[in-house]
């Protein structure tokens, strides 16, 4: 946020700046473009709502108020209310943090399984590597929607299940990525260079292959991350994730699909949410792929 | 291509499939969740301890496990998938009565996605000006972004409700198709016009395009004479993506728009812990994919003779 503010005002100043300074604000717009700005601004402001949903509205998100049922958006609700008088915004700001753990909880599931599978597999190779990579090859067989139901069915509804069933269909993506990373480095010279001057096996893992292998994994979980939303929000729609009256994005859109006839605010306002959220992960995993390439 | 690959071939996909069946088997029928109680333990049904025991013999559901496994296999090969424990009815039963409406469903709208991908790849490289060309091949990465229950939703708030353009109560046979296969098109047609964006780029470099161009071929004679047959054809290996999408479209579009289908089949089934469903719904799903990536695998040399003359000549 403050990086962004200091940004701005600098581009505002550039008027009456000298030559070399606009120069290099150019540069420094040029680095960040408007829509990766955006991007950041929108991940940062759902992140705020997760932290601290009361700085954002004074509304209580799980208690109606009679009388206010079913109201347009205006300037006293926002984004209108509900059928219980609950304030729509409050809802979508008190839901972020639903929405983001799982998305967190699935991503790092998959980041540190998947991960850890393809590092085995890249740097033991052999047997070992052949039958890691067959069981990824098994779990990409099964369509990710029907392995997160098979895992929903066994581990119950409800937030948490909802992310494991999530993170555990990233698994076999991660696992790839990492694996072809680190016998991508393993083939490099100063591997081999710390192999010969005498580094032991796990040494020269720790110190050289894993740092420049995780690069395009941290890209990969970024691009991760925008999908988690979608399927969690999905599953939540479906009714497999957390129970009412929780404000998860998925669910108030299912509970505001009851009254679509006369109340369009109440699927559209959170659907648009999860739609900017999950471009903006996409806009900012693809410049993280930049760099790293 | 040789028999000896072809053996080899079909033979790592059976692997992989009886894989993906012990996964499914693991998940599913090793847990101690029990549909059988969830429903009949219902006190209103009455049941007496003895009554419920031998419903649970009558579904083998107190063998051990490895008999289970053994016997599922068996069930599974000879196309026995159980009953279904909510339904009172064999699975394969269940399966065949939801199998058309999604089939009907998944055909109309991959072709549509297919329609849309080519629309907006083949768009965008004709596009004029650079900003009309960045604006259209941003659109699938917008369209990877909608969550899929969303757009159908809107689609009803906005063509049912608010244009009525399409009937909500008592739809005609093609009306009621018309959204959900809009709704299915949109989250398949995105990867697959990625694809084909990416293609046209690698395509358009090639030396013989230059030769086109240089010959006095304008762009779009460029792209359809010479350009089209060779980004199509790489489309072809990410089918086995394009099924995975098609699935989970299937099971949230036919649950908005209340079709009955296999998806609302599977939504329901997990709802109610219908596992012999789940099952035999995963499995299948899986042997589909297993089979679409080999007869992609297969055709692809056939159908693209510059791989041929590679394995000939390696052979």
């Amino acid at each position: 946020m403050t990086t962004l503010d200091t940004i701005r005002s600098e581009i505002g100043a550039d008027g009456r700046a000298g030559s070399s300074r606009r120069a290099r604000l150019a540069r420094l717009a040029r680095r960040l473009p408007p829509g990766l700005a955006l991007s950041w601004l929108i991940l940062a402001t759902v992140f705020l709502w997760a932290i601290a949903p009361a700085l954002f509205t004074s509304y209580n998100p799980v208690e109606g108020v009679g009388g206010a049922q079913l109201k347009r958006p205006d300037a006293l609700h926002l984004l209108g209310t509900d059928a219980l008088g609950r304030d729509l915004y409050a809802r979508i700001v008190y839901g972020a943090v639903h929405s983001l753990t799982g998305a967190f909880v699935a991503v790092g599931l998959g980041l540190i399984v998947g991960t850890t599978l393809g590092v085995i597999a890249g740097s033991v190779g052999r047997r070992l590597d052949d039958a890691i990579m067959r069981i990824v090859d098994v779990l990409l067989s099964i369509p990710p929607l029907l392995l997160s139901l098979s895992i929903i069915i066994l581990l119950g509804f409800g937030t948490v299940n909802a992310a494991i069933a999530v993170g555990l269909t990233s698994v076999a993506g991660f696992a790839r990525l990492a694996r072809s990373e680190v016998v991508r480095v393993r083939r490099s010279d100063y591997v081999e260079a710390a192999f010969g001057s005498g580094g032991t096996f796990r040494a020269v893992l720790w110190r050289h292959v894993l740092p420049n292998s995780l690069t395009s994994v941290i890209a990969i979980a970024a691009l991760h991350f925008g999908s988690a939303v979608l399927q969690i929000s999905t599953l939540g729609f479906l009714g497999y994730g957390a129970p009412p009256p929780t404000p998860e994005w998925g669910l108030l859109i299912a509970e505001g699909r009851n009254y679509i006839s006369t109340a369009w605010w109440l699927t559209t306002a959170p659907g648009f949410v999860v739609v900017l959220v999950v471009l903006a992960a996409n806009r900012v995993s693809q410049s993280f792929g930049k760099v790293t390439s | 291509m040789t028999s000896r690959y072809l053996f080899n071939r079909i033979g790592q996909a059976l692997l992989v499939l009886w894989a993906a069946f012990t996964v499914s088997f693991v998940l599913l029928q090793a847990m101690p969740g029990d549909a059988i109680l969830i429903k009949f333990q219902n006190p209103d049904l009455g049941l007496t301890p003895q009554q419920i025991a031998e419903i649970r013999a009558a579904y083998a559901a107190d063998s051990p496990l490895w008999l289970q496994y053994v016997q599922t296999i068996g069930n599974f090969l000879s196309g026995n998938f159980g009953y279904s424990v909510q339904a009172g009815v064999p699975v394969s039963a269940s399966l065949a009565a939801h199998l058309p409406v999604t089939l009907k469903l998944a055909a109309i709208g991959f072709l549509t996605a297919a329609i849309l991908a080519v629309a907006i790849a083949f768009l965008s490289s004709l596009a004029p000006f650079a900003w009309l060309r960045s604006a259209i091949q941003s659109v699938p990465s917008l369209f990877i972004s909608i969550p899929t229950f969303w757009l159908g939703i809107m689609l009803i708030q906005i063509f049912s409700f608010r244009l009525k353009l399409v009937p909500v109560i008592n739809p005609g046979p093609w009306q009621e198709f018309i959204l959900p296969v809009a709704t299915l098109a949109v989250p398949i047609s995105a990867p697959l016009a990625q694809v084909l964006v990416r293609n046209i780029d690698a395509v358009l470099t090639q030396p013989f395009i230059t030769v086109a161009r240089a010959k006095g071929a304008t762009q779009g004679r460029v792209l359809w004479r010479h350009v089209a047959k060779n980004a199509l054809l790489p489309t072809l290996t990410i089918a086995g993506v394009l099924f995975g999408e098609l699935i989970a479209g299937a099971v949230v579009t036919e649950t908005v728009f209340g079709l009955n289908g296999i998806g609302g089949l599977t939504e329901r089934a997990v709802g109610t812990q219908d596992v012999a469903v789940l099952q035999a719904i995963v499995v299948l799903s899986a042997a589909a994919f297993v089979a679409i990536n080999l007869i992609v695998d297969l055709l692809y040399p056939v159908l693209d003779p510059r791989l041929r003359t590679r394995s000939g000549a390696t052979a």
